[in-house]
């Protein structure tokens, strides 16, 4: 923020709009042009194109063991979606695992990022290890915390003194699962927990302290309150990212014992079923999902988009 | 400053916390990787007869050490092009003035945000139609595509905290804004480039998603692929042993790339997401 003025201050004076446009401006706008332009194009042909070809198969019987049969036939797709068990306990499951794993993730999170900021000794070595999970990737997490808790390999079941396979129950699935995201993503809550613990002053805390205030007191009524919009950016972040859960479970189960998530039904609607029309449909619902939880977060919750504050 | 005894016990049992949960995953899939086949059903966490059967094992297989060199080909290439494209629009982005800007930035948090799976089916049907199915390029524009606006938000926030002032002395001096760039900004900008590269790198070699549905052979398939579908010694065993080994080939690099550049990441990853 402070950064953003401080350009402003130095940058030329703005030329008058558009009459009155200088070579130099024009020149600078060409260039801008041209250094943004290959970035974009990228963008655009792999993300923008795709995504509104997957809204035109959505809306057609298009199914890759049946070319011939290609028709438009509307919303039926979305109908049928909508209207199956599948989509809607599947949908279910999703939730269940972002809300819980994206609460245990902030609260661990804001504990990491306060051990990361605040310790008083070996800080470096608590942070680059702190941040371990965050290199390792999702597919190797989830075998770790798979073979741990598997009665066949793990270490897990008998510590606990387990009686059955976790990894044959719901509950024990959910837990595998669980574990697994939430120990791969704390670090990255915590490390976008931390930005905001940057910004809030140290004179304040002093201060409230010299005022009487109580560790507790100050974290509830100073921490929290000036780190709430790096909370929001880091919750609407995880959140995002723990609808669209696939790895994990297509590592743990592929979705068994009832921990089908959205995106698991999509890959194999497209992918083992090769059906692109009605797996179209469901790749248009959760990209519609995830828009609005975006919203909800952008527009109920103020959660400033990283970057809009600058121009 | 004085710390009371009761401060330093507090944080000794907190960073023995963090340390702990963060190894424990590493230290467990590590020891799986040395146990021999026939213990590696007892349960115990650590390993009672040590064996590095299971790494010559996965060396030998080409399912494995083709996916090593596709992994790392397919996630170098991605990010150097995506950092090398991210660099000049977060040029642009930090430092031109156009209008259209606040347009891009929201086009590519949109796609930041972007469910993979949205576009999973049609890039599959679109790549077998022109011949990128399982090929190199038929993974790293997907993942160029999603690394561009993490890097295009990391590098701006880098940008613009570089000394702009020299670059107008360089103006003033008579350079063009382009050999303003190249001879001024561009050193001053290599520490954000070089970390926005790590951060990229760990995004690419993490994919999962693309990588089972859009390769099919060891042409292309990357690690976190090959492993998910590495063959047992028969069709009712889970190859373990061989699976904790690969997991561990690829962990390492990461864990390395992390405690060493520890510093960049946080700065990296901060900068870009909450500063903006």
């Amino acid at each position: 923020m402070s950064v953003g003025t401080a350009t402003d201050q130095v940058a030329p004076p703005q030329a008058p709009p558009r009459a009155g446009l200088t070579d130099r401006a024009r020149s600078e706008r060409r260039l801008a042009y041209m250094l943004v332009a290959p970035a974009v194009i990228v963008m655009v042909a792999v993300a923008a194109y795709p995504i509104i070809n997957a809204f035109v198969l959505s809306l057609q019987r298009s199914d890759l063991r049946f070319p011939a049969k290609t028709k438009f036939i509307g919303l039926a797709n979305y109908g049928h979606v909508l209207g199956s068990s599948v989509w809607w306990s599947d949908f279910a499951h999703t939730v269940i695992i972002t809300v819980i794993s994206v609460s245990i993730e902030l609260t661990l999170g804001m504990l990491l990022a306060l051990a990361m900021h605040r310790t008083i000794f070996v800080r470096g070595l608590t942070r680059a290890i702190g941040l371990i999970p965050y290199g390792i990737v999702t597919v190797v997490a989830a075998f770790s915390w798979l073979y741990a808790w598997q009665a066949a390999s793990g270490w897990i079941p008998g510590l606990l003194g387990l009686k059955t396979d976790p990894t044959t129950t719901t509950l024990g699935s959910y837990a595998i699962i669980l574990i697994a995201e939430i120990w791969k993503n704390t670090p990255f809550m915590a490390l976008l927990l931390l930005g905001g613990l940057a910004l809030v002053p140290d004179e304040l805390q002093e201060a409230a302290r010299v005022d009487g205030a109580s560790t507790w007191q100050r974290f509830w009524r100073i921490t929290i309150p000036l780190m709430k919009p790096a909370i929001l950016v880091a919750l609407l972040f995880r959140t995002l990212d723990a609808f669209r859960i696939f790895d994990v479970i297509f590592i743990v189960n592929q979705g068994a014992n009832n921990t089908e998530s959205v995106s698991i039904l999509g890959y194999n609607t497209l992918l083992d079923r090769l059906n692109l029309g009605l797996g179209s449909a469901v790749s248009v619902l959760i990209f519609v999902c995830v828009v609005i939880i975006a919203f909800v977060y952008i527009r109920l919750f103020g959660a400033a988009v990283p970057g809009s504050e600058n121009l | 400053m004085k710390h009371s005894q009761r401060e330093i016990s507090g944080w000794t049992a907190a960073i023995i916390a963090v340390v702990v949960l963060s190894l424990i995953p590493v230290l467990w899939i590590i020891s799986l990787s040395f146990k021999d086949p026939g213990t590696i059903g007892d349960g115990n966490f650590f390993p009672t007869k040590w064996t590095w059967a299971n790494y010559s094992g996965i060396f030998k297989q080409s399912i494995f050490t083709d996916a090593l060199r596709n992994s790392i080909g397919i996630a170098a290439i991605a990010t150097v092009i995506a950092v090398v494209l991210a660099s000049f629009a977060a040029y642009a982005i930090a430092r031109l003035k156009f209008p259209g800007k606040r347009v891009i930035l929201g086009a590519s948090l949109a796609i930041a945000m972007f469910p993979p799976i949205s576009i999973v089916g049609p890039l599959y049907n679109l790549w077998r139609e022109i011949g990128l199915y399982d090929t190199w390029p038929g993974l790293i524009l997907p993942y160029m595509t999603f690394a561009l606006p993490l890097s295009i938000y990391t590098l701006s926030a880098f940008f613009r905290e570089i000394p702009w002032e020299l670059e107008q002395a360089a103006q003033v001096d008579g350079a063009t804004p382009f050999q303003a760039f190249t001879r001024v900004i561009a050193p001053l900008a290599a520490p954000g480039v070089f970390t926005t590269a790590i951060i990229v790198f760990i995004f690419c070699w993490n994919d999962f998603v693309f990588a089972i549905s859009l390769t099919s052979t060891p042409a292309a398939q990357t690690v976190p692929a090959a492993i998910a579908s590495f063959p047992g010694a028969s069709q009712f065993t889970e190859p373990i042993g061989s699976i904790a080994a690969a997991a561990v080939v690829v962990t390492i690099p990461m864990v390395l790339l992390v405690l060493l550049f520890q510093r960049r990441i946080v700065s990296g990853l901060t900068a870009g997401a909450v500063k903006g």
